[in-house]
């Protein structure tokens, strides 16, 4: 299946791909009114140094070490994706402590999230990828996901 | 600041309504102009190091950016206008020559915008292009005089080497060192997947385009940099440059500064040396040495190169261009005044050279009137912006056009002309890897490939709206072609009709 | 308003010819007739014939036809004429008076041969001598025009419509074993007989109807080597690329169609016999500028044969038919049955591809 990829060899580090995310899930029609004047919760992070920079965000695992450790059930995986069951979290950050990409993190709410590969909100495609000025982040099937 | 102050010549205009303060804008200023104040929280700008590339512009999420020249001028003087004083300034603070980039800015004629292409009614046919064959293939290359036959009578098919190009363009010379190892890639790979070529440029080939050699221009240049036997026999062709459009006369200075790992290796010259081409070529001080080199390099190839020979568009170019076609050379290219160079004088791009129009249908007319065009072939460059400049130029005799601005633009350059500060914010004309990677060769080949493949719609549109179907029926077709504003003169040099003619 | 020559006026036309592959010889009354069905594709400015085999009696002298605008330009051009040639024979060409044609120059014809001394002296062969000659009284000798210079052949032709002016040449009096015609539909008026077709040099003649859109791509690259497009026609430019190629570079006719109405680059690649590629693609690489783009459909006569060719996207009509040992070429089919009511095999021939019909050897 389709996966967001990362290519650090074009990554800007210009974190254009953590505002496209935090206005995608806002909801808002508008990323002046999703965004301005506040702090952003995106579900990707621009990591590194002055040397090299990328984009991390949830690698779907095949086999999601946040899923067996969710101690409320509120991770489950189906058609490939990873997802949070927001009224099942009890924001307990065990899956945070797991994930070895640090792919998880609590929103505004304290309630965790992470990347839903933009299916549930109204963008249809990942915002990072359609975003991304260098194409340093693509949306594509390669044959060895892991 | 003084006396030496000049008020800064664009302003930031930000739209405090809409900015987010996600510092896209200052992440991607390479001159430094965006930065964050974290006690006010707000995005603050020092517009005087603004040179209006337009980065942040284009990448502000918000639309919250935009830059305004600024209006703080002079009192209104039709002589002494505002540019014209400010030179004056910087060279009275500097005692120095003033450098720019990119081609001449200012307002001499372009004669492809009084030139106006005919069309078919009536007494022949316009030819659809969606349905029916539209042929843009050209050979460049020198034609034999005669027809050869063997006892047999078959046809001897042996000619001088050619270029096939799918369409009458190709990427005109821009060096590694002067533009990014990205840019080279995104150039290399175009021309391979368009079938056309790019060039080199004077500054070598790097190791890693060889696999593009069948789509490369070698060039040699009077630095010779990066010039041994491999890099000659990695191109389809060898170009000698003994000009520029936009600087006849004078050579080529690439500050140490840019001469950093693989540019110092591809070019042969120490890593943090200046990389100075002299103006002439020191072992061509006249045509029979230019004889000379082209025989050199044909020798060193074995014959199975052709040699272009690239020469400025200046006052006595027919003449000139006679001379090289008779100097063994396969084709000529012919730069006008308004090609964009990497940096230039300003004082000499704006003023010395003339413009490319003229040139090739002088140089044409004259190789025509001594009965030997047939010994070249014609490329003509110096600011081909569109498929109808390409149309006019072959209508009136070229036999490919070399764009190269237009090249850059596709990639993303903006044309702030400050080429010269190596600081590049599209990561086309710098050599700072963080600046380098922002021109990702995916991304700046496939707008290539898009832009040239428009043209070859365009092209193919105006040919078929012409009664035309194939490109050579264009070539020197210069009844296609009308002038309006022109004077006799102009119109005389040109070879073409006045418009309702 | 400019006379032809001075401006490229385009034109549409009608054409036809007949060969007697047996070199028969036919009067000239059935190609006269064969223009009357296609009388709308003239509009009487312009009309012409060119016959092969009709002066068997100088068939080894040049036979010049010439027009003069007065008797002061025909004495000077006779002394001109008289330093280069040997002159056998000078005469007006007899004519008809007729209502439809009117305005007519001075009318006459040469038979003539070239000094052997002065060829030695300007180191020419015969042929070319000849081709530069005509060239140098028509761009240099004002009010003298030649039409027609080939050996054993010539050309009629007049502002009018073609049966008005075949009659007004009588051709029913001659005699020949091929036949080409053309009646001419320009867009403007030209009022000049020299813009009539067909056009020739030496024993080449040209009849064609179309606008070629290559028209000053052909003509200043056919220019460098020594032609002069006088009157800016289609015709003109055409007779002149075929004799370069022909004459000068030896190409063989199809070669020379190959050229002027080239194959499309596909149809190139996917030819499977290698010199047959190789040939073409070595054509269009040599003659790029020669490729005549546009509609066309012209008749080629020279000594002993004809070629009928169609521009590579057959934008003009053009139809060959047979009867016995005779070939018929027209614009349209109805031209032929003229001709011959029995006509058979009647074809289109394809876009570029060339119909060559020649007389037997020895038989003209």
């Amino acid at each position: 299946m389709k996966r967001v990829y990362v290519n650090e060899e074009w990554c800007l580090g210009c974190r254009l791909c953590e505002y496209n995310c935090a206005f995608a899930n806002s909801g808002l029609g508008d990323m002046v009114l999703a965004l301005k004047d506040r702090k952003i919760f995106p579900r990707i992070h621009v990591e590194g140094n002055d040397s090299i920079t990328f984009a991390v965000s949830c690698r779907h695992c095949t086999d999601p070490i946040c899923q067996k450790s969710c101690i409320a059930g509120a991770i489950s995986k189906a058609d490939g994706v990873v997802r949070i069951d927001r009224s099942k979290c009890v924001g307990c950050l065990t899956c945070v402590l797991v994930c070895p990409y640090g792919a998880l993190s609590p929103g505004e709410d304290g309630i965790m999230q992470k990347c839903e590969l933009c299916l549930e909100n109204a963008c249809g495609a990942p915002a990072c990828v359609t975003g991304c000025p260098n194409k340093a982040i693509v949306y594509e099937e390669r044959s060895d996901p892991e | 600041m003084g006396i030496e102050f000049i008020y800064p010549e664009f302003e930031v205009v930000r739209d405090r309504d809409r900015c987010i303060a996600c510092r896209v804008c200052e992440r991607q200023c390479s001159n430094e102009v965006h930065s964050y104040s974290p006690v006010r929280g707000v995005m603050i700008s020092d517009e005087s190091k603004c040179v209006n590339c337009q980065r942040c512009v284009s990448l502000c999420p918000t639309r919250a950016l935009k830059i305004v020249k600024s209006n703080c001028r002079l009192r209104e003087n039709a002589n002494w206008q505002d540019e014209t004083v400010k030179e004056i300034y910087k060279q009275a603070n500097s005692g120095g020559v003033l450098l720019s980039s990119m081609g001449n800015p200012k307002p001499l004629p372009v004669y492809w915008d009084k030139i106006l292409i005919n069309a078919s009614q009536v007494t022949n046919p316009p030819i659809d292009p969606l349905r029916e064959p539209m042929e843009t293939k050209v050979f460049l290359g020198k034609k034999p005089s005669a027809v050869r036959r063997d006892s047999e009578g078959k046809l001897d098919f042996s000619i001088s080497p050619q270029i096939e190009l799918a369409m009458p363009v190709m990427f005109s010379a821009m060096s590694y060192g002067s533009i990014s190892y990205n840019a080279h890639a995104s150039l290399a790979r175009a021309a391979t997947e368009l079938g056309i070529l790019y060039n080199t440029g004077e500054g070598g080939l790097h190791e890693d385009f060889y696999k593009y050699g069948s789509n490369t221009i070698v060039q040699v240049a009077s630095g010779r940099f990066g010039v041994h036997e491999d890099y000659l026999e990695a191109g389809a062709a060898i170009e000698i440059k003994m000009g520029q459009g936009a600087k006849p006369g004078i050579g080529g200075h690439l500050p140490g500064t840019k001469i950093v790992g693989d540019v110092s290796r591809t070019r042969m010259i120490p890593e943090g040396s200046d990389a100075i081409s002299p103006a002439p070529h020191h072992d061509i001080y006249s045509i029979e040495d230019l004889r000379q080199l082209v025989y050199s390099l044909k020798e060193a190839t074995e014959y199975k190169k052709p040699v272009i020979v690239k020469v400025a568009a200046v006052h006595n170019i027919a003449a000139i261009a006679s001379g090289i076609a008779r100097s063994g050379a396969d084709i000529i290219a012919i730069d006008g005044f308004r090609g964009g160079p990497g940096a230039a004088p300003p004082r000499l791009r704006d003023n010395v050279g003339i413009p490319i129009e003229l040139a090739l249908a002088s140089v044409d007319q004259r190789l025509r009137d001594e009965g030997i065009r047939n010994n070249v072939s014609l490329v003509a460059g110096g600011s081909i912006r569109s498929a109808s400049d390409v149309i006019k130029a072959v209508a009136l005799g070229a036999d490919a056009c070399y764009i190269a601005t237009a090249a850059l633009l596709a990639l993303g350059c903006h044309l702030c002309r400050t080429c010269q500060s190596g600081k590049c914010n599209w990561g086309i004309a710098t050599q700072r890897p963080d600046l380098v990677k922002r021109l990702n060769p995916d991304i700046g080949s496939e707008r290539l490939i898009n832009l040239m493949s428009a043209w070859r719609h365009e092209i193919m549109e105006i040919m078929g709206g012409m009664g035309i179907n194939s490109i050579e029926a264009l070539r020197g077709n210069r009844l296609m072609l009308r002038g309006v504003g022109l004077n006799e003169k102009e119109l005389g040099i040109l070879g073409i009709s006045h418009a309702g003619e | 308003m400019l006379k032809e020559g001075k401006i490229r006026i385009p034109s549409g036309c009608a054409i036809a010819a007949v060969i007697s592959r047996e070199g028969d010889r036919m009067t000239g009354e059935s190609i006269v007739s064969a223009m009357k069905p296609m009388h709308d594709r003239s509009n009487g400015l312009g009309g012409g014939f060119a016959g092969y085999g009709i002066y068997p009696d100088h068939k080894d002298l040049y036979a010049l036809h010439l027009f003069f605008d007065c008797r002061d330009t025909r004495k000077s051009c006779e002394a001109f004429l008289k330093e280069h040639f040997e002159v056998v024979k000078g005469e007006l060409i007899p004519t008809r008076k007729m209502p439809e044609i009117t305005d007519e120059p001075i009318i006459w014809r040469y038979f003539v041969t070239p000094l052997r001394s002065v060829l030695a002296d300007l180191q020419l062969d015969e042929k070319e001598f000849v081709a530069r000659t005509v060239m140098k009284i028509n761009t240099e000798m004002k009010g003298a025009y030649v039409f027609s210079s080939g050996k054993n052949m010539g050309t009629f032709k007049a502002v009018g419509f073609p049966e008005d002016v075949g009659r007004y040449y009588r051709l029913d009096e001659y005699e020949g074993y091929s036949w080409t015609a053309h009646g001419r539909y320009p867009t403007n008026t030209p009022g000049w007989w020299g813009g009539a077709h067909p056009f020739t040099l030496l024993d080449y003649s040209v009849v064609h109807n179309g606008e070629i859109s290559s028209y000053d791509a052909n003509r200043r690259y056919i220019e460098m080597f020594g032609y002069k497009c006088t009157l800016q026609t289609d015709t003109e430019v055409i007779t002149y690329i075929l004799d370069y190629l022909i004459r000068v570079q030896g190409l063989t006719l199809s070669e020379a169609a190959n050229v002027i109405a080239a194959p499309f680059w596909s149809t190139i690649e996917s030819k499977t016999d290698d010199y047959e590629r190789n040939k073409l693609k070595y054509l269009r690489t040599v003659f790029p500028s020669l490729l005549i783009t546009g509609p066309f459909s012209i008749v080629m006569g020279f000594d002993g044969g004809l070629m009928a060719l169609n521009d590579r996207l057959k934008l003009r009509s053009m139809v060959v038919g047979e009867k016995d040992d005779k070939v018929f070429i027209a614009s349209e089919e109805a031209a032929i049955r003229v001709m011959e009511p029995d006509a058979e095999n009647i074809w289109a021939p394809s876009g570029g591809e060339p119909v060559i019909v020649t007389v037997k050897e020895g038989k003209f």
